[in-house]
């Protein structure tokens, strides 16, 4: 049982538990919507990933246990195949994850957490995010079939027959209504709102946390400057969101369920949605103790942690490691490495539109295209940066405190 | 039975009760047709309705169910302001009395999960209206509204936590308003921010930058209490208010919820 506890608490540090799901992402997407097989070269690739974590892994004791994980749960969805989207499959998979969660209630410190009034919404998305997740992904999978042998979409054999909102429509709103209605007074009943000592402004609590759909962003902030975590990224979200119908011009799939049609914009979407904002807000309310350090779900949350600060500059990293002088004192010339790598990052658009893009070019038009993948960009800038901070302990690329412009 | 027949033929054929539901119960296709139109809470509804767009299966009910929970909220919200005063004497007190004292007190409760429970309908929302492709034209516009709506969502909630003026309320929310600090050219410490000056002077200050702005203060303290309850009992809540009869309008302006053509 500690083992278990162990490997989970290690498998769950953000940099771990953020490989994983990226790479169990991009597999599920590949083998279990697109029918990809192991035998293929893609197939090879995701196989050859999982033994380079555990290659690595022999020196690097996480990422061996990545790599187990990597492996094991990707030749189960292999030997599940299509059968993902069985619903007896996925009975068992939420019963699976149902008994997970209250074995591991009955650890004391992930209960502490666990069960925390305003914590317990957060656990109940996480199963409704994975509900959902999974009815949209089979109800697009079963579509795909239909359309790939010639049929049309399910939604499509219902669009003709029309019916009266009363009664058909309007009990169905009756009964959801009742429902939730049941649902709010239960649990209004049993669990009561938190309420804390009163305001006091001089004894702040650690950790100090946002309001828990906001820990994504105080999340992003052990990877950016408030600048970018706290204001640019949030407003580029809105401004993506806002983006989307007006880039996205393929006119298919407007209506039902699918993925193959779409297999790019959904899969951005979900990545963006699920691994990437989701999975901040989660592990920012669950994971993360005391001066915001990383804490395994079983782990104690010892506020007196210590965790050591080793993170260094690219400049740093260029002047002093590579030509091993002191670093110029003129920002300009000192930062040059950094703002060439991320001015190089941002002309990648069109660059490899005369090159491999040209084809989205063509379709999307200049307009699109640019604004597109300057959103895309920017959304990758975040996993990028979170892979540099573990791989190299990178602090900053850009670090130019006199105007505290820091990236 | 006979005598329950009796009793419903006798309260549907009374007066008061025809005067309340013009059409009467709707057993036939022509009384269905006026029970809907003939209703200002049932015409929100066209007619009729392809039957893809009523299956929960579908829609999940997403957006109905963040609907049905504002509603919630504004009826507890409203109850809540009976016992609540802004101001940072009575704020937490009140909310204790609340705690201690009123009658079948689950309102607070109520209000606070039907919160939680809000953000998470409107994101499962947006994820249904994405993954079935229900935001390509001629529904662009109101995808935008939806954005717009989610935006306002959270502010609700954000500025809701504030005032229970507990160690949570006000430290959540001095990490929150933190960041406005530094935006650029806007905040204190933004980028930028300090290249704006008036010879040697700085224009951007603690005294008068997008947190100040904010919150009303150099930190948290009355003015934002009294702000956040502004915003969040009345300005909000009219917005979003308003702009949920315009998505909803759309919704029926754009040809009913989506479907294959
Ligand atoms: C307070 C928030 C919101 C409320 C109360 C709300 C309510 C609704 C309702 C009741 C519908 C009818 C269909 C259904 O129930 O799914 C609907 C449809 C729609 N909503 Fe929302 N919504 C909200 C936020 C959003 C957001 C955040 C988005 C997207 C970013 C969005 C985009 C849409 C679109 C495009 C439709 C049309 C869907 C279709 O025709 O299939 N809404 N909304």
């Amino acid at each position: 049982m500690t083992f278990i506890k162990d490997f989970i608490n290690v498998l769950s540090a953000s940099s771990i538990s953020f490989l994983l799901l990226s790479s169990i992402f991009a597999f599920i997407v590949y083998f279990n919507l697109l029918d990809g097989q192991l035998r293929t070269k893609g197939g090879k690739l995701f196989l050859g990933l999982g033994i380079a974590f555990v290659l690595i892994g022999l020196f690097i004791r996480p990422l061996l246990y990545l790599g187990i994980a990597y492996l094991a749960i990707m030749f189960g969805l292999a030997h599940l195949g299509p059968r993902l989207w069985d619903r007896k499959v996925g009975k068992w998979l939420l019963i699976f994850m149902l008994a997970g969660f209250f074995v591991s209630m009955l650890d004391p410190n992930f209960f502490l957490i666990a069960a925390k009034p305003d914590n317990v919404p957060i656990g109940a998305m996480i199963f409704l995010l994975g509900i959902f997740t999974w009815i949209a992904l089979r109800k697009a999978y079963l579509n795909d079939k239909q359309i790939a042998a010639g049929g049309i979409p399910w939604e499509k054999t219902e669009t003709s027959e029309k019916l009266f909102v009363w009664p058909d429509l309007v009990y169905t709103e009756m009964l959801c209504m009742i429902l939730l209605t049941i649902v709010m007074i239960v649990w209004s009943i049993v669990l009561r709102a938190p309420l804390e000592e009163a305001a006091n402004p001089t004894s702040s609590p650690n950790p100090a946390k946002a309001p828990w759909y906001f820990l994504g962003l105080q999340e992003m902030l052990v990877y950016f400057d408030p600048w970018l975590a706290g204001v640019v990224l949030p407003t580029l979200i809105i401004v993506g969101l806002m983006a989307i119908p007006y880039i996205d011009t393929n006119p298919k799939g407007a209506g039902y369920y699918s993925f193959r049609e779409r297999k790019w914009e959904i899969g951005i979407f979900l990545y963006g949605f699920l691994v990437l904002w989701s999975f901040l807000i989660i592990t920012g309310t669950f994971l993360r103790g005391p001066n915001w350090n990383f804490f395994g779900p079983y782990e104690y949350w010892d506020p007196n942690k210590l965790v050591p600060l080793v993170n260094i500059d690219l400049s740093e990293f260029f002047w002093v490691s590579l030509f091993h002088m002191p670093p110029p004192r003129l920002w300009v010339i000192r930062e040059l490495p950094g703002i060439l790598l991320v001015v190089g990052y941002l002309s990648l658009p069109p660059l490899l539109a005369t090159g491999p893009f040209r084809r989205f070019y063509l379709k999307m038009g200049a307009t699109r295209y640019y604004v597109g993948a300057f959103l895309f960009l920017i959304m990758m800038a975040l996993p990028i940066k979170m892979v540099l901070r573990w791989l190299f302990n990178l602090k900053y690329i850009v670090h130019i405190q006199e105007i505290f412009f820091n990236i | 039975m006979a005598d329950l027949r009796a009793l419903q033929d006798g309260i549907v054929n009374s007066q008061i009760w025809k005067s309340i539901f013009r059409v009467g119960i709707p057993n036939t296709n022509r009384k269905r047709v006026l029970a809907v139109l003939g209703s200002l809470i049932l015409h929100l509804h066209p007619v009729k309705v392809r039957r893809s767009g009523t299956r929960m299966s579908y829609t999940w009910c997403m957006g109905g169910t963040t609907f049905f929970l504002f509603l919630v909220e504004t009826v507890t919200g409203l109850l809540l302001m009976f016992y609540y005063r802004p101001t940072i004497e009575y704020a937490f007190t009140d909310i204790m009395d609340l705690r201690e004292q009123a009658p079948f007190g689950i309102m607070r409760e109520m209000h606070r999960w039907g919160a939680h429970a809000m953000v998470i309908a409107v994101w499962l929302h947006m994820f249904r209206v994405f993954m079935t492709g229900s935001y390509k034209p001629p529904r662009e516009f109101n995808w935008n509204v939806g954005v717009i709506l989610l935006v306002l969502t959270l502010l609700l909630s954000f500025t809701g936590y504030l005032l229970p003026w507990d160690q949570l309320a006000i430290w959540a929310i001095t990490v929150g308003s933190s960041m406005a600090r530094a935006t650029p050219g806007a905040g204190n410490e933004g980028p930028m921010s300090g290249l704006i000056k008036l010879g040697d002077i700085r224009l951007i200050h603690a005294g008068d930058d997008a947190r100040f702005a904010l919150i009303g203060g150099r930190s948290i303290g009355p003015a934002t209490l009294l702000r956040f309850y502004v915003l969040h009992c009345v300005a909000i809540p009219l917005v979003a208010g308003f702009l949920m009869a315009i998505h909803f309008w759309r919704v029926r302006k754009d040809g009913g919820i989506s479907g294959p053509l």
